[in-house]
């Protein structure tokens, strides 16, 4: 009996499972062998001639400690500069630096010391030797300094990081537009939002910052605004003015003297209906008029004084209608100072729009459309160099247009791998161009240098980059990232300098693409008109290709029948070559081959 | 003596001003006006402390005799000494000829 308790007590874990011996297969039947010997190589003395003896073996053995590797990396510490007040400081307790009558005499005291006076001496005159010396000839002087520095092209462009900026909040958000100072580069506002859909926490901030180029431990200045803003502008005109497009629509603006909470914002009910994707400041007297873009298909006007409503609306209803339910979002907005009354929307759906604002009537305000991108424009810019070209980025490729030509563009990059997100022109050079894209990457353009390919592309960070921003000298350049790092490059003096002929080789190279989409659209043009009357005339009803005014469910009717007949006719050809190769295996008539 | 030498300094095409320090960061002397002359003194004493500490970690055998700084607009001179800073301010003549 204690035996049995104490089986029991052992607790063995057991895994039983039960499967039918009828599933088990063949049974194994074992049987009873003797040893067998298969194999039996017997030592060859003869072989030793193929072997050299060594003697001695060197055989390496190591006995270390074990080590394993760390690495470490200190806590950030956060440095805060700041500067000293300097104070008269030394005077001895007996001397009361505040009364002049005292610290006087403390001078003249030190004044008639015999050491003082016998210093003093030798300094002044190892002093004036110097001031003689300055005096006599620039000793600094620059030599050839009327020769041209002739700059060579150093070998590979580059460009390297300066600056990393992160989001300070617990939970990142995306740095969705950059805007830097427009006085010099020493600052940077960047706007963060999430543009995930519902993706908006509780615990997100909403704010905006502007950051000091040198402090990457902390923003120089917050901007609170009511949603998170999507894009960010300062006032070209006043550098303490910047305008923001939130999220929920309204339009707010700062003035950084005055602090973080917006000084005024636009009315909610006649704001935008959805994000507002992109505001620009406008060339006006007073310095206070912007408009804003958003995916409601409207652009709005607005003068800063008064933001309760804006000043103009436009509608995006390519039917010049003015109707919202057919209104295309827009994504992007282009002005360019030089050309004042124009200026360009580009939309969710792929197309460009050039708009008029001086127009009269809101039907004459929509110019015209440029088609051929097959997703949301993210980027619309024209050259700053070239005013009549100007790029999209949208979809895989980056694009370069002529106002000229509305169907097509007249460059365009290759199809990327990851979706491109941003882009802008050089203002340096007309020929430099830089995209950022989903994976990370951002690539630098130089199309006089190489077509196909970007001349230089860097992967910045790990994370998607949605947003670019190029400082006016051409040589820093911003990138937000999706976790709200903004990192500031600077890239190499051969992509910021107008190298010899480069306009002119720009001009020449836009001329020529343009004229080769002209040739292009004349010839569409004519092959449709021919194919219109060629169909005009036949009797039979066939798909009616030249036609420009089909409707979709008839051009996809004709894809079919067009698909199916192409099929049959294989089957067929296919049918008849099965057809021959039977009759001539199943050997009918030898040599014969049957036609059918 | 001293009198003559000093202003005999001050008296040199494009000098702009003197000082005298002493080693506590005193002006003893000083032909600007007080906020400047306080700024200079502080800041050179610490430069010319920091310069000749270098001078002598390199060669201990070696001292500071002189500290000139150049700048855009002029240049700064400091003759050290124990107990005294001789500083000078001078914006070399831009009007002379090539040797």
């Amino acid at each position: 009996q204690k035996k049995n308790i104490s089986l029991r007590l052992t607790m063995e874990i057991v895994y039983v499972y039960t499967k039918k011996r009828s599933e088990f297969g063949r049974q194994c039947n074992f049987s009873d062998k003797p040893a067998e010997l298969h194999v039996d190589i017997l030592p060859d003395p003869s072989l030793t001639d193929n072997f050299i003896d060594r003697d001695p073996c060197d055989v390496a053995i190591q006995c270390t400690q074990e080590m394993s590797e760390h690495e470490v990396n200190t806590e950030r510490f956060d440095c805060e500069p700041c500067g000293i007040n300097h104070v008269e400081g030394g005077w001895p307790k007996d001397v009361n630096s505040q009364e002049m009558e005292q610290t006087i005499r403390y001078r003249k005291k030190v004044e008639k010391d015999e050491n003082y006076v016998n210093t003093l001496m030798q300094l002044g005159s190892h002093m004036e030797h110097c001031i003689r010396q300055n005096n006599t000839i620039d000793i600094y002087q620059e030599y050839f300094e009327e020769e041209e520095i002739v700059e060579e092209m150093e070998g590979q462009p580059s460009a390297k990081t300066v600056n990393v900026f992160r989001d300070p909040n617990e939970v990142k958000r995306t740095a969705t537009s950059l805007s830097w100072h427009p006085d010099g580069s020493c600052k940077l506002a960047v706007a963060y939002s999430s543009m995930e859909f519902q993706k908006v926490t509780k615990d997100m901030s909403y704010d905006s910052y502007i950051w000091d180029l040198e402090n990457t431990n902390k923003p120089e200045m917050t901007l609170k605004p009511v949603s998170p803003l999507v894009c960010l502008e300062y006032n070209p005109k006043d550098s303490h003015i910047l305008i923001g497009g939130s999220y929920n629509g309204q339009i707010a603006y700062w003035d950084t003297r005055k602090g973080s909470q917006p000084v005024e914002m636009s009315a909610v009910e006649h704001s935008h209906r959805d994000p507002v994707y992109k505001v620009i400041w406008l060339q006006s007297k007073t310095g206070t008029d912007s408009f804003s873009a958003s995916t409601d298909g409207q652009v709005l006007w607005w003068d800063i004084r008064k933001m309760s409503e804006p000043t103009e609306r436009l509608v995006l209803d390519p039917s010049k209608k003015g109707n919202l339910d057919n209104a295309l979002g827009a994504f992007s907005l282009e002005f360019e100072t030089t050309m004042p009354t124009k200026f360009m929307v580009g939309t969710e759906q792929g197309v460009v729009v050039s708009c008029n604002r001086k127009a009269k009537t809101p039907a004459e305000k929509i110019v015209c459309t440029y088609s051929g991108h097959y997703g949301p424009i993210y980027a619309l810019q024209r050259n700053p160099f070239f005013p009549k070209n100007f790029l999209t980025v949208a979809d895989w490729t980056a694009r370069i247009w002529s106002e000229d030509i509305r169907d097509s563009s007249i460059m365009w990059t290759k199809y990327h791998m990851a979706y491109l997100s941003d882009g802008c022109w050089s203002p340096a050079r007309p020929s430099v161009f830089f995209t950022v894209k989903m994976d990370g990457t951002l690539d630098i353009w130089d199309f006089l240098f190489k077509q196909n390919d970007p001349t230089l592309s860097l992967k910045v960070c790990d994370e998607a980059l949605y947003s670019l921003r190029v400082q006016d000298n051409g040589r820093f350049l911003g990138c937000g990232s999706q976790l709200g790092t903004a990192t500031l490059l600077e890239i190499s003096s051969g992509l910021c300098t107008l190298q010899k002929n480069e306009k002119a080789l720009a001009t020449a190279m836009f001329e020529r693409e343009t004229k080769r989409e002209k040739i292009l659209e004349a010839c569409h043009r004519e092959m449709r008109l021919k194919e219109r009357s060629r169909s005009e005339q036949s009797k039979e009803d066939e798909a009616k290709d030249g036609e420009a005014e089909e409707s979709a469910e008839e051009l996809v009717a004709c894809a079919e029948r067009e698909f199916y007949e192409v099929v049959e006719a294989e089957m067929k050809k296919r049918g008849k070559d099965d057809k021959k190769e039977k009759e001539k295996y199943e050997g009918k008539d030898g040599c014969k081959e049957k036609e059918s | 003596m001293l009198e003559e030498t000093l202003k005999r300094i001050q008296a040199h095409k494009g000098v702009i001003g003197t000082i005298v320090v002493n080693a506590e960061g005193i002006p003893i002397r000083t032909t600007l006006d007080s906020s400047t002359t306080v700024q200079y003194a502080g800041l050179l004493h610490q430069l010319t402390m920091k310069a000749r500490s270098t001078v002598r970690d390199i060669d201990p055998q070696n001292d500071l005799t002189f500290l000139r700084i150049r700048s855009k607009k002029h240049e700064i001179m400091v003759a050290p000494d124990k107990e005294y800073l001789l500083i000078v301010i001078q914006n070399p003549s831009e009007y002379l000829l090539p040797q």
